[in-house]
Formats: C-alpha cells, sequence, structure tokens
C-alpha cells in the first residue's frame, strides 16, 4: 500500500502523470481525427510515430544535424508519411468492405514494422540525450526534469492551436462537415480528399512532435516502440469518446494519470502498467461506450 | 436398419468424388506419418496447426464479419494450459527452479488430450469476458480489445512466475511427433465448421456479415449469435494453441507475440475471407512459403554479396505481400467460394473456354 508517499514525492508523481498524459493526448488526437472522418481505426498511427522517432535520431545520432533543423526535417517527413499512406493504402479501398480498410491499415502497421527491423535492425538505438531537457532542477527540495515540464506546455500550445485551425478556420469546418456527414459534405461541394489529407498531415505531425518529445523522455528507438503506446492511445480516444479531439486529449490525461499513480501508489503492480489501458478499455465499453464527451451514435439504414 | 443403409448408399452416390479424395486424403497421411524425416514432419504439423487456427479466425473474421486480432492471446492460453497440465511432475522441480510451482498445480498431472480441452475452454471463458462487452456495440472495438487482450495475457503469463514460470517458459513438455494428432484435429475441427456454416447459425453469421440491421430485422439475436461465433473461434483456437505447445515442446511468452495473429490474417486474406477450403489452401501456402523462403534472411550464399538479404526481408516480403493482396486482390484465392466438384469443373471449362478463345480471336485477355 501507500509506503512513505509523501507530498513531494505526490506531487513529483503528478508532474510525471501530467507528462505521460500528454505524450498519450498528443498521439491519441491523430486516432481520433482519423476515425472521425473515416471511421477508421489507423493502426498505422503508432508505427507512423516510431518512424518519426528513427527520423529524428538519424538526424541529429547519424547526421549531426542541428536538432531545430532535424525537429522540422522530422514533422515534415511523418507529415508526407502519413498522407501517402492514406493515398496509397486507404484511398483506394474507400467505397470497399469495412474490413479491407482495416486490414489495409493492420498490413501498412506491420509493413512499416518489418521495415524498420529490416532497415535499423531490431535492436534498440540509443537516443542522443539532451543535458538540456534531462539534467533536473529543484524547486523547493522537489526535483524535476526540464522535459517533464516542457511536454506538457507544448502539447498544450499544440492542442490549443489544433482546436483555433478545427473550430476556427475554413479548413477546419470542412473537416467538422466531413466528420457529421460524409456524402453530405461531398455534395456541398467540399473536397473530400484534401480534407483527410490534412486530417492525416495534421495527426502524422502531432505524433512526430510527440515522438520527438518521448524520445527526450525516455531515450532509445525501436522498431516496435510504436505499437504498445499505439495501442494505448487508441484507447485513450475511445475513454474520451472517440471522433472527439477534446476528449482525445482528456483520455490521454486520464490514461497517464492513473498508469503513473497505479505504479506510485501499488510498486507491486508494476509489471502490469501496461496492461491497465486495457482494464480501463473494458470499464468504460460496459459502462460508457461512447466514451466521456462522446455524443451517443445512432446507426442509420 | 434397411432405410439407414438405403441413405448411406446414396449420400455415397452422391458424395462419391468427396469420399474417394478423403480416402485418399487418410492413406496420403498415413504414408507421410510413416516416411517423412522429422524437419518435414515438424512442418507439416505446423500446417496443420496454422489450418486449425486460421479456420477460427475465419469463423469470427470471415463469415460472421466481426474483427478479432486476439488469435496469439488465445493460443497462448492453450498452450500455457496443456504446458502447465502435461508436464512430467518429477522434472516441475528442475523447471521452476526461480520460484516453485504454486502447491495447488504442483501435483496434478493431467492426459494430453485432457489438458487439451481445457485449453480449449479456458480461451471460450477469456473470450467470454472480452466479447460481453464488445460485442454489444457496432464499429471495430472488438479488434482494439481482442489485439489488447492478446499483449495483456502475455504480460500476465510473465508475471505469474509460479504457475507459468514467467519470461522463462516451460520446458520439457511431452512432445507430439505422429502427424495423427494435428491432422485428426484439424479434420474434426474442418468438419465441425463445415456443418456449422450450413446450419441455422452459419446463416445468421453470414448474415450479420452483409447486413447487421437486416439481419436483426430478421431475428438475428446479433449478440448472442455474435458471441456463438466467438467462443466456438476461441475453443479452435485455444485447442491449436495446445497442440502448438505439445508440437514445439516449450512455450514462453515471447513466441505469442501479436505478429502471430497477423500470419493467420494474412493466410485468411490470402484464401478468402469466408472460405473454408481456401483457409486451408493458404494455410500450406504460407507456412511452406515462409519455410522456403527463409533463404531471404540469410546473406546471399551465390554470386555477388548484395547487402539486400539480411534478416528481416522475409517479413518485408510477407507484409508487403498482404498488402497487395488486400489492394488489388481483395477478394483472395476463394473469395466467399469454396473448392467444390462443381466448381473446379466451371474453373475448368472456363479455361478451356479462354484457351480456345484464344486461338480464334487476336484479342485473349484475362488472367
Amino acid at each position: 500500500m501507500v509506503v512513505g508517499m509523501t507530498m513531494e514525492t505526490f506531487l513529483q508523481q503528478l508532474i510525471n502523470g501530467l507528462s505521460v498524459g500528454s505524450l498519450y493526448a498528443l498521439i491519441a488526437i491523430g486516432y481520433t481525427m482519423v476515425y472521425g472522418i473515416l471511421r477508421l481505426i489507423n493502426f498505422a498511427h503508432g508505427d507512423i510515430f516510431m518512424m518519426a522517432a528513427y527520423f529524428t535520431y538519424f538526424g541529429i545520432a547519424v547526421f549531426f544535424l542541428p536538432w531545430y533543423v532535424t525537429f522540422i526535417i522530422t514533422i515534415g517527413l511523418t507529415m508526407l508519411l502519413g498522407v501517402t499512406i492514406e493515398r496509397v493504402a486507404y484511398r483506394p479501398l474507400r467505397d470497399a468492405p469495412k474490413t479491407s480498410l482495416l486490414i489495409s491499415a493492420i498490413g501498412v502497421s506491420f509493413l512499416l514494422e518489418n521495415v524498420a527491423t529490416y532497415l535499423f535492425s531490431g535492436k534498440p538505438q540509443a537516443f542522443p540525450e539532451f543535458p538540456l531537457m534531462t539534467t533536473p532542477f529543484f524547486i523547493g527540495g522537489l526535483s524535476f526534469q526540464p522535459v517533464s515540464i516542457v511536454i506538457p506546455i507544448v502539447a498544450f500550445i499544440l492542442m490549443s492551436a489544433l482546436l483555433f485551425i478545427i473550430n476556427k478556420t475554413k479548413i477546419g469546418m470542412a473537416m467538422r462537415a466531413v466528420a457529421v456527414d460524409y456524402d453530405t459534405a461531398k455534395l456541398m461541394g467540399i473536397k473530400i480528399n484534401g480534407v483527410i489529407s490534412s486530417t492525416f498531415a495534421i495527426g502524422s505531425a502531432l505524433a512526430a512532435v510527440g515522438a520527438i518529445l518521448w524520445c527526450m523522455k525516455y531515450p532509445s528507438v525501436l522498431p516496435l516502440m510504436g505499437v504498445v503506446p499505439g495501442l494505448k492511445c487508441f484507447i485513450a480516444a475511445v475513454i474520451g469518446g472517440i471522433g472527439n479531439v477534446k476528449g482525445a486529449v482528456l483520455g490521454g490525461l486520464i490514461l497517464g494519470f492513473s498508469e503513473v499513480l497505479m505504479v506510485a501508489f501499488f510498486p507491486a503492480l508494476t509489471g502490469y502498467r501496461d496492461a491497465i489501458a486495457f482494464v480501463i478499455l473494458i470499464i468504460i465499453l460496459l459502462f460508457l461506450p461512447n466514451g466521456l464527451l462522446g455524443k451517443k451514435q445512432v446507426e442509420k439504414v | 436398419m434397411k432405410e439407414t443403409q438405403n441413405s448411406i448408399g446414396a449420400y455415397l452416390k452422391l458424395h462419391w468424388k468427396t469420399a474417394v479424395f478423403l480416402v485418399v486424403l487418410l492413406i496420403g497421411i498415413g504414408l507421410a506419418d510413416i516416411f517423412v524425416d522429422s524437419y518435414m514432419r515438424r512442418l507439416l504439423n505446423l500446417c496443420a496447426i496454422y489450418v486449425i487456427v486460421s479456420l477460427a479466425m475465419n469463423l469470427v473474421n470471415g463469415f460472421t464479419g466481426q474483427f478479432s486480432l486476439g488469435q496469439a492471446g488465445f493460443m497462448a492460453i492453450g498452450a500455457y494450459t496443456v504446458a502447465v497440465f502435461t508436464v512430467p511432475i518429477e522434472s516441475r522441480a528442475a523447471i521452476f527452479y526461480l520460484e516453485p510451482m504454486a502447491p495447488f498445480l504442483a501435483n496434478i498431472q493431467l492426459p494430453f488430450i485432457v489438458a487439451l480441452i481445457l485449453g480449449g475452454l479456458a480461451s471460450v471463458v477469456v473470450a467470454f469476458f472480452i466479447g460481453s462487452p464488445c460485442l454489444r456495440l457496432r464499429g471495430d472495438y472488438l479488434a482494439i480489445a481482442t489485439l489488447g487482450f492478446s499483449e495483456i495475457i502475455r504480460i500476465v503469463f510473465t508475471n505469474t512466475q509460479s504457475i507459468t514460470n514467467g519470461a522463462l517458459g516451460i520446458k520439457s513438455i511431452p512432445t507430439i511427433s505422429s502427424l495423427w494428432w494435428t491432422y485428426g484435429t484439424a479434420l474434426l475441427i474442418i468438419i465441425a465448421t463445415v456443418l456449422l456454416i450450413n446450419s441455422t447459425y452459419g446463416r445468421a453469421f453470414k448474415s450479420i456479415r452483409e447486413d447487421e440491421i437486416a439481419a436483426e430485422a430478421m431475428g438475428v439475436g446479433l449478440f448472442k449469435t455474435k458471441m456463438t461465433s466467438f467462443l466456438i473461434g476461441a475453443f479452435f483456437t485455444g485447442i491449436g494453441g495446445g497442440l502448438f505447445a505439445a508440437l514445439l515442446g516449450t512455450v514462453d511468452p515471447k513466441q505469442f507475440y501479436f505478429t502471430l495473429t497477423y500470419n493467420f490474417l494474412l493466410i485468411i486474406v490470402l484464401g478468402g475471407m469466408g472460405s473454408i477450403s481456401g483457409t486451408i489452401i493458404a494455410s500450406f501456402v504460407v507456412t511452406l512459403g515462409q519455410e522456403a523462403l527463409r533463404f531471404l534472411d540469410e546473406p546471399m550464399a551465390f554470386g555477388l554479396d548484395l547487402p539486400i538479404f539480411r534478416p528481416g526481408l522475409r517479413m518485408v516480403v510477407f507484409s508487403f505481400l498482404l498488402m497487395v493482396i488486400v489492394l488489388f486482390y481483395r477478394k483472395g484465392l476463394m473469395g466467399t467460394n469454396e473448392l467444390t466438384w462443381d466448381f473446379i469443373a466451371q474453373k475448368y471449362r472456363s479455361i478451356k473456354k479462354k484457351l480456345s478463345g484464344k486461338k480464334t480471336s487476336t484479342e485473349g485477355g484475362g488472367n
């Protein structure tokens, strides 16, 4: 049970939970946006995240580019990857049965994992450390890694920007329209393909930022690193209400806090850290199948 | 008495080709069982296990249209049940050297067949708990929940040291080497699946796949029917996992990584979602193909030493194949057709027609 949990360590855990939760939120947004528009679990999203981590790794540790150049290239390449995946693997199947689309998503995910294993080997690579981000500093007896503070701040800024795009710009309005009714939006003259491409671009860009921040916090990259975060972040999106961006953020934070606090309060359960997301998923599906902020969906004939 | 004889006679008259085929098949298995070497024997056994698990997956995914990705997890349950209950008691102390086996299990040893069925039943129990929340909802929650489950079950098996021996796994499980265990089970399961698909239940499964709302309107109980299919699938998969453990003689959590599931996905997509015979053919093609393409993972032994051939290439080829099939040959080998005698005759006729058509006209397209 609670062993020697002081106020300080509790605060520290809260900050930790906030940063983990913000990372989950950044990735979960990509899932929820794609699901909102295509009704598709984009299984490849976790692997897009993994590829972004490798892009950053290669930029900094192999090509020795300055970090700001690397970040820009990473975000650019990841957006390109996301848009290409949609163009090649999802667009031709848009009128196919849902199962085909889902299999295609799994196929892309599997292909990316195998290509990464083939090209970069299955061994984990050490991500270069950012002393600026990892050297702990102290406030009133509490030690913090700067990265734990930076992550929520960056995430908050990006999410505000995203909400601005969705709610105030023309493309955001088009996205909302497509999410509400695909066919009607098409009839109203909205360029569906452009909207879907920009959805994938935005989702992938957020995943890229998530990957960069993730690697600062957990400095190692490997081909299967996207699998578990991917699954968890989809669950985060379901917790918040799939299709709802604010819900994805809320779900990500809830998941981050529950994981960190569970391990802090019950150290014996450390081995089960990755399992808690699925327990929460089952509970949510049983009692609140539309998530916390989701609307009740009516299936139409 | 006379009546039954008559009906058997009539049945044989109608299905004599199938009967001959079955007899030939059984003789073939018998001969293979006597003559093949241990490498080929293991491979053929693996083919049969893949047939079982893929068939179970196709029952849920292809015939009922529910997207389950928990095969690796259900196999793990079946495999561990067999492992825990069949390992000889005297060798348990040596296997569980880090932490002794839990006392309530330490002295129980069951015959293989009992442990096998128990493994299937354990899968069913777990499937019930996953299915109850997910199958009530429309949408793809089952996919994510089952994929998540197969990750959790690995975590659980890694952490329950006194039951599953954690990450070390369980070794010296009594092995099966005869082909009859796997092929006998596979045949039973194929027959059961064919009977199931052609029954009222099978038609209900397919109606859900085609249109849930229409099926519900026609009086098909959605949840109950989906659950039936999911539980039967889990039972077969658990059995497949049990045979897998007995074939390899050792289990550890790493064998049941979720990528195992993707093998079966490739098989059912290649064979055709909703085709029993397609699944069987594809199981052999994929299992033997994975073995045949092993050279891709090794540095080139002949000619130029290209760095293209190195570990991982084989899996790239296989995942690429999955993508190509989904994008360009969505129906797979068989679509929802079955390899019946009529189907073969029809194909034969159409090929013959095409060939003769080619001779007369200069434009002879087709594949």
